[in-house]
């Protein structure tokens, strides 16, 4: 009967680990349903970009309130994370402070008064980002997107990392023998008094509690980020791995349009060409995305990582003056629909039954779309190299080249631009006729 | 002024066996908007004062398809890529330069991969290089202790990461640099691009361009200096919506340099 505890924690662990496992091999079915899209190029910028920008959060600092309050919340997470690796040990070998011993009492309480002045400031930082969210009421997080799930989304997150830490700080303040050390108990010293009064037993009973609760705590907090917005702790590192590497104002050029358009200006191309073998039966090729299966791999991750922080949003030029389009919503519009898509194969054991649904206009309006200037300030915005803008431009090709529903007058635009090589009607011919005016 | 302008075209240098040192793309504003009609002579303007071997492609340049593209029309897109690139390796041209970012963006990034490869620069760079090689010289005169501040055109900051040459040639000419809220990276767009130039705006409380400029007022300019002749006719309507047009003007940075040469 002694082992019942290792045994419970062993199982627990499991659980924790196993769900949390399948829910991850979800995501990546789901991000593989987009286009193959290749990123194997310039390895060690795309390493470098990640150490700076996901691990170093230099974009976050761009904003210095928001960015140093999420510095701390981060560093606080990483480094308190080394007392979790001592918790599961203790827990599977039904030992208790296992590091103590092995580390030596000086550097461990040096280890644990680190995690206790961190757990303090991350929840002064916590309790300062639930303030701006919801009394100060800063303008990004009152967006229309963020009303309803978003926005408790947001604070059950907040709520879970108080109750982690308040737990940390009680399992120390009510551990005997961990006080009598007197060794890294820089806070806890100070909440153990409040204890004062219980018996020895009834206070291992509130150590084991907290302990337990903690690291149930730690394994339930796991397996909501699949659910929530906070999956961008760890999708933030290989989000900026495949971040864009070249020029922002460098939009691909699609392929299967070079190969029409190099057949259409080939003159040695015979029109009346039967096609080759086999080539009736392939679909051909669908211009831009109607639907998440239509966007590529990256920008489905892209969707997956965004943490709705609404920077992107706050610099859209469209958005600041009163458009519908904001950057935030088509992330999430995209992560939304490819989490329906996602239901739908489980539902159907794998494969997709029609919905009758689609990113566009049942999330994405063309209202929305075309309201981009294009100024790539969202792309320039997110800390986490997310790209809404290629989205957007998809959607416009789609809108475009398989609809021809764009705007009245961008088609006479581009029907000018057919006609006589210029967006206006004037002669090509008259190209050079400022030359000779005064 | 009547004097004509000598603007060769490559043709011309063709057929004198000749190589110009650099072709200046003028872009669509550039041949047919009034507004821009001035920034594209004073430029020329400029490379004459250099004494810069250049040619223009004149009748057969044709858009480079920036707005078909980013309204989504990839095919009409690559078609006039691929025309314009014909053209250009047919006169074996190496360096372009042009007094728009739009078509700098696309001639330079999104032109390679169709088989146009070109060292192209924009304007403010070409001229910064100019006054650096000492070919061009700028008396500061004229500007001299006035306020300017600079609106940064998207495809030429946050799309390609050119914020200092326009920066340095205001420095050049004695003039008190006054940055905006929203400057170089944080730039905030004029409303122009992504085709928007061509189209009403969707309905909201504002314009984009009458908040830029309200953002360029604020630092009490003289003159809002542009490098992008789309940046500039929304920043001019900004201004004559706020109606300051008698006290500020709305200059891209090659006329700034050409009034200073008084050319």
């Amino acid at each position: 009967m002694d082992y019942l505890p290792n045994i419970l924690f062993a199982v627990a662990l499991i659980l924790g680990v196993g769900y949390f496992t399948r829910n991850v091999q979800k995501l990546i079915r789901n991000i593989k349903l987009g286009r193959e899209v290749d990123a194997s190029d310039n390895k060690s910028q795309r390493w470098q970009n990640m150490a700076r920008i996901a691990l170093g959060q230099s974009k976050m600092v761009r904003r210095p309130i928001a960015g140093l309050l999420h510095v701390v919340v981060y560093v606080g997470f990483v480094i308190i994370n080394i007392e979790v690796l001592e918790i599961i040990l203790d827990g599977l070998f039904g030992t208790h402070r296992l590091f103590k011993d092995v580390i030596g009492e000086q550097v461990y309480g040096f280890l644990i008064g680190t995690f206790e002045i961190l757990a303090v400031l991350v929840l002064i930082t916590v309790v300062a980002f639930w303030l701006r969210r919801n009394v100060i009421k800063l303008k990004r997080f009152l967006s229309a997107e963020m009303k309803g799930w978003p926005k408790n989304d947001g604070n059950i997150i907040l709520y879970f990392e108080v109750v982690l830490m308040c737990l940390f700080l009680t399992m120390n303040a009510t551990d005997v023998p961990f006080q009598e050390m007197n060794s890294g108990n820089v806070i806890s010293q100070f909440i153990a008094p409040w204890f004062e009064g219980m018996d020895v037993n009834t206070l291992h009973v509130v150590e084991r509690t907290a302990w337990w609760l903690h690291i149930l705590g730690i394994l339930v907090f796991l397996n909501y980020l699949y659910f929530s917005k906070h999956l961008h702790i760890l999708l933030a590192f290989p989000n900026t791995y495949f971040g864009n590497l070249k020029p922002k104002g460098q939009f691909n050029n699609l392929e299967a349009v070079t190969k029409e358009v190099m057949l259409m200006m080939d003159p040695n191309a015979d029109p009346f060409a039967a096609p080759t073998e086999g080539a009736e039966d392939e679909e051909p090729a669908k211009f831009g995305a109607s639907d998440v299966m239509d966007l590529n791999r990256i920008q489905l991750l892209n969707a997956y990582t965004c943490t709705e922080c609404g920077r992107c949003t706050s610099e859209c030029p469209a958005n600041q003056t009163g458009k519908k389009l904001s950057p935030r919503k088509i992330m999430m519009d995209t992560r939304d629909r490819l989490e329906e898509v996602g239901k739908n194969l489980d539902k159907n054991n794998g494969e997709f039954k029609d919905d009758g649904k689609q990113l566009l206009n049942d999330y994405i309006s063309p209202e929305e779309l075309w309201a981009c200037t294009s100024c790539n300030a969202c792309v320039e915005a997110c800390p986490v190299s997310i790209d809404p803008l290629s989205i957007i431009m998809d959607m416009r090709r789609y809108l475009v080249m398989e609809q021809s529903a764009a705007p009245m007058e961008l088609n006479n635009m581009m029907t000018n631009i057919e006609n006589n090589g210029a967006p206006w009607p004037y002669n090509q011919m008259d190209r050079l006729n400022w030359a000779n005016e005064a | 002024m009547s004097e004509q302008l000598k603007v060769p075209t490559m043709a011309e240098y063709m057929a004198e066996g000749k190589q110009p040192e650099v072709l200046f793309w003028v872009g669509c504003a550039g041949s047919f908007d009034d507004r821009a009609k001035k920034i594209t002579k004073a430029f020329v303007k400029l490379l004459h004062s250099a004494k810069v071997d250049f040619a223009v492609l004149g009748a057969e340049e044709s858009c480079t398809g920036d707005p078909a593209k980013r309204a989504g029309n990839e095919f009409l897109f690559q078609m006039q890529a691929v025309t314009n690139i014909e053209v250009m390796n047919a006169y074996e041209v190496k360096k372009i330069v042009t007094a728009c970012p739009h078509c700098f963006n696309t001639l330079k990034n999104e032109y390679p991969s169709l088989g146009g490869n070109y060292d192209v620069v924009h304007h403010t760079q070409f001229l910064k290089s100019l006054l650096n090689d000492g070919r061009l010289t700028i008396e500061g005169g004229q500007f001299k202790g006035k306020r300017i501040t600079f609106h940064d055109p998207c495809y030429l900051g946050r799309a390609n990461n050119v914020y200092e040459a326009p920066r340095d040639l205001i420095r050049k000419l004695d003039a008190e640099l006054v940055e905006m809220k929203s400057c170089k990276s944080r730039g905030l767009c004029c409303g122009a691009g992504g085709a928007q130039m061509f189209k009403d705006a969707e309905p909201g409380n504002k314009e984009v361009n009458i908040e830029r400029t309200e953002q360029a007022l604020d630092t009490q300019p003289e003159i809002i200096a542009a490098g992008c002749p789309f940046c500039n006719t929304m920043m001019t309507d900004g201004v004559k919506n706020k109606e300051k047009e008698g006290q500020i003007a709305v200059m891209d940075i090659a006329e700034l340099i050409a009034n200073a040469e008084d050319l």
